[in-house]
């Protein structure tokens, strides 16, 4: 694409307008500290970066694009693991975190109101006097946004029992790629029409703008467990998540790591995890506390039948913090073992877990690249660290090649290449394995209805953009041209 | 659109060949009093979308049916050519136990489904509304009943859809597993969308364990801010309640009723604790009869059927919707999960026009005020006719350009959808 350097001055000339003078972005070195997200080896310098302080600043940055032909990418905190706010070279950078602002917290009706900028914790922390929490927990809690949770569908250790973010998104204000402000779902169940919230969450900023969300707050549990338990192999570890998941019991969480992660979070956090462990599992029990009581004797039970040999409570705040220390900080630590590392998001049936955890210490040992594995065992979201150093020639290339086989093991399980991160610009190019020319085709008649310019976050998800103008295909009789012409007409 | 619709032979020699059973209509297969050209009942994704091609191929309009227990719903079509019944396609595909996810066709019927699971110790997380409804039906009118407050609806349960498009591709979204992030969300689009953007022929749902016990606990309520008071307690309450539901009939005795799942321990710890809430009369009862079914008749399909209502709101508005119906020019009796803000009401058949059309505005106003919405779900012509069925929708512009997207010609259920959809 050649740039559009007289509809990038007519944007930055409009945004000048509209916001307050250090919130747009010109010089090229502040450009640069915007050039990629949490996927580093992405990077590409914006033409153009904006932070609007208001919906309106925002959208209306949003039309001056729309008008000029101009690209843009939305950007919460940048915190996203897929590339998905990887800026357009000749493009807008719109970066929400200066809205920041708590709308409201509405204990009675079990709802918050908040900006794209806020952060993901910082609504629990508003919640928590009340007696609620948000749900929703990205690993990155503590510094990623909730307009980049909305993008991305975001999950986290916590959603085998209280699912994603789009389970806990009501409604929001929605900035269309035309720069109009539209209202999506509700504080109430159920809005009439079709759910278009339901098709925003998740389209990693390829649909528009969010600029308010409408939250669902979760009653805080009367009683939490958690419990670490050490196993000889990921093998026992999985059969026991089995073993949990058939007895009727859904734990708020079950995490695995296997040794060689447990390797690299002693080195850092010195978590203390049991020594000589192939796995352990932190699985987190919650709800009314008769109920959790009965549920910790089953699992106990449970996991000792599966060949556990040490298993640890924690019954309060700070004994749950240290088992969690070591689980959070997994995918840090792996630095400490490796000078790099790629992280895969893969999904597979949890019942497929033993045998594919098989299959990928085998492509680890063919191919000399050391995997650690670190995971949501409860709903078999698998996050392989693959390790390389990037010194040494070809090492890079070796480890893409071991991420991209367990993709595809992932794919012939039946799983996914994605969970929680997104497809953003890293698996853009995987989606054909999992989905035929026709699905594809058929989800972006949604981005045609949504943005038939095709520059809301350009050349995101999608392997090969769709041309909204084309007559969707294969129907006789009608008239393409008509068609054609009446693409927008209503 | 000007595209020449017509169910002339060659049209029908093109639908005969696309799918082994082509019959004509019915006075069972009229759709709201619309009489449809000719039903086709297709027994596999590939036949729908053979039929779709045809259909396409000749300009017909197309209403999808699943088990035919909602075709009164919504507005009359204003036009069908072929009805596509897929209730022959009831199988349940595969249930992944150990997976808890459950692959079925769309015309299966819900009952059925959860006969299967059942075996399995498991549960699809929706409730049978009206007897002998299809998966398909219930994903088209996202219908749900008390088990929402625990389980959620169909958009959150649905993860995987196949699909056949008004040009008669055939196209999937989402998967087998729960948790997946990988390109758009078309089930979420699907659901609720009275089959005007495409046919589902196929859908996977996560489930969820039966609980080894369950109990009802009653109570009696007199006004509006009592009944507003307990759903409160019952809601706020570390109770974990599985459903919170209110009976409100225009004459007789109001109840509200919270519904606790779990471990026999557990539950008889928080049936203990809830009546302490509920305070004196609060009983332990068999389920009430009154839960997961609506305040109206169903299977009605002629003038003798109530107004049909549902009301959503945020849960601090009930003592006003409530009110609100005691004020109503009708009488209205009304029921639903309060634990959610999602409620079911009737005026009953016979009521004097001008006194429904002023119910139906003073409960939308009393909604509206609170966060929601009114849809006349169903209604005799007469009544659908005076008043504003689907009610002020908000961002109908997108919704328009994605029905225009996915069916450009406007074939699939015409006229059923909001805003003239």
């Amino acid at each position: 694409m050649t740039g559009n350097s007289a509809g990038l001055a007519a944007v930055a000339r409009r945004a000048a307008e509209l916001l307050a003078v250090g919130d747009v972005i010109t010089d090229r070195a502040r450009l640069r500290t915007y050039e990629c997200d949490g996927l580093a080896h992405y990077r590409v310098t914006p033409a153009l970066v904006v932070l609007p302080q208001s919906a309106a600043q925002l959208a209306g940055v949003v039309r001056a694009c729309a008008e000029n032909d101009v690209p843009f990418v939305a950007r919460g905190s940048g915190t996203g693991l897929s590339g998905g706010a990887l800026p357009h070279a000749d493009g807008v950078l719109i970066v929400t975190s200066q809205m920041r602002a708590i709308l409201g917290v509405d204990p009675e009706d079990q709802r918050a109101v908040v900006e794209p900028g806020v952060i993901n914790l910082d609504v629990t922390r508003a919640a928590t006097p009340h007696g609620y929490y948000y749900a929703p927990d990205p690993s990155s809690q503590q510094i990623c946004s909730i307009g980049g949770n909305v993008a991305e569908n975001s999950g986290g250790a916590h959603c085998l029992k209280y699912g994603f973010t789009t389970n806990h998104v009501l409604g929001a204000d929605f900035v269309t790629p035309q720069g109009d402000v539209v209202p999506l779902g509700g504080a109430a169940p159920d809005a009439p029409g079709y759910d278009l919230l339901g098709a925003v969450v998740g389209s990693e900023g390829t649909l528009g703008i969010v600029t308010s969300a409408t939250l669902r707050l979760v009653r805080l549990p009367q009683e939490v467990r958690t419990i670490l338990v050490g196993f000889a192999s990921t093998d026992q570890a999985g059969s026991a998540t089995s073993a949990i998941i058939a007895a009727g019991i859904v734990p708020a969480a079950i995490e695995m790591m296997d040794a060689l992660a447990i390797e690299a979070a002693e080195a850092a956090v010195r978590c203390n995890y049991p020594a000589g462990a192939g796995a352990v599992l932190v699985i987190e029990l919650d709800g009314a506390t008769v109920d959790v009581v009965a549920e910790y004797d089953d699992v106990v039970r449970l996991c000792a039948e599966n060949g556990s040999f040490e298993q640890r409570v924690a019954t309060d705040p700070a004994e749950r913090a240290l088992i969690w220390k070591g689980r959070k900080s997994a995918f840090a630590a792996v630095g400490r073992i490796s000078p790099d590392y790629l992280v895969q998001d893969g999904v597979i049936p949890r019942t497929s877990l033993p045998e594919v955890l098989r299959a990928i210490q085998e492509l680890s040992r063919e191919s000399g690249v050391r995997v650690a594995n670190v995971f949501h065992a409860g709903d078999g979201n698998l996050h392989p660290l693959v390790l390389f150093d990037d010194a040494i020639a070809g090492a890079g290339d070796a480890a893409e090649k071991v991420s991209g086989a367990i993709l595809d093991l992932c794919i012939q399980h039946g799983g996914s290449i994605t969970g929680e991160h997104g497809v953003g610009m890293d698996k853009s190019a995987y989606m054909p394995r999992m989905f035929t020319e026709e699905d594809l085709d058929t989800m972006q008649l949604v981005r045609c209805a949504f943005d038939p310019d095709n520059i809301s976050n350009p050349g995101k998800i999608f392997p090969t953009p769709r041309l909204c103008g084309e007559v969707p295909g294969r129907h006789q009789g009608a008239h393409p041209l008509q068609e054609a012409g009446m693409a927008e007409v209503f | 659109m000007a595209v020449e619709t017509g169910l002339g032979t060659t049209a029908r020699e093109a639908l005969s060949s696309a799918c082994d059973r082509v019959e004509e209509p019915g006075e069972r297969d009229l759709v709201d009093g619309v009489r449809p050209g000719v039903v086709a009942r297709p027994a596999t994704t590939e036949q729908v979308a053979e039929v779709l091609r045809a259909a396409a191929g000749h300009g017909l309009t197309v209403v999808p049916r699943g088990s035919g227990t909602k075709m009164t719903w919504g507005q009359a079509p204003t036009s069908a050519d072929v009805l596509v019944d897929v209730s022959a396609m009831d199988r349940v595909l595969d249930h992944a136990a150990g997976d808890l996810i459950v692959d079925v066709e769309a015309g299966a019927r819900l009952s059925e489904v959860q006969e299967h699971l059942a075996g399995a110790g498991q549960r699809l997380g929706l409730d049978e509304t009206v007897p002998g409804a299809s998966v398909g039906g219930t994903l088209a009118t996202n219908a749900s009943g008390a088990q929402r407050l625990l389980t959620g609806t169909a958009r959150d349960l649905l993860i995987g859809v196949t699909l056949v498009r008004a040009d008669g591709v055939v196209a999937k979204a989402g998967g087998r597993v729960v948790k997946n992030v990988a390109g758009y969300d078309l089930g979420k689009l699907l659901i609720g969308s009275f089959g005007t953007l495409a046919v589902v022929t196929r859908a996977v749902f996560r489930l969820h364990p039966v609980p080894a016990a369950r109990a009802w606990v009653s109570a009696p309520v007199g006004d509006a801010t009592d009944a507003h008071r307990l759903v409160q307690v019952l809601v706020h309450s570390q109770a974990v309640p599985s459903a919170v539901e209110i009976d409100w009939p225009a004459s007789g005795p109001r109840v509200v009723s919270v519904l606790l799942e779990g471990r026999p321990g557990g539950v008889e710890g928080r049936v203990a604790s809830a009546r302490a809430a509920l305070g004196t009369g609060a009983e332990v009862a068999d389920p009430p009869s009154a839960v997961a079914t609506y305040p109206w008749t169903t299977g009605l399909r002629g003038d003798d059927r109530a107004t049909a209502l549902k009301l959503t709101f945020v849960i601090s508005g009930l003592a006003e919707v409530l009110t609100a119906v005691g004020e109503a020019a009708a009488p209205v009796s009304l029921r639903g999960s309060v634990g959610t803000g999602v409620v079911y009401a009737e005026i009953p058949v016979g009521t004097d026009a001008a006194a429904v059309v002023s119910t139906i505005d003073g409960l939308r106003a009393a909604c509206a005020r609170n966060s929601g919405a009114l849809v006349v779900i169903d209604a005799p012509a007469a009544v659908k006719q005076s008043v504003d069925v689907w009610g002020p929708v908000g961002a109908l512009d997108l919704m328009r350009r994605v029905k225009h997207r996915f069916d450009p010609e406007h074939r699939l259920a015409p006229g059923r959808f909001v805003g003239g959809i």
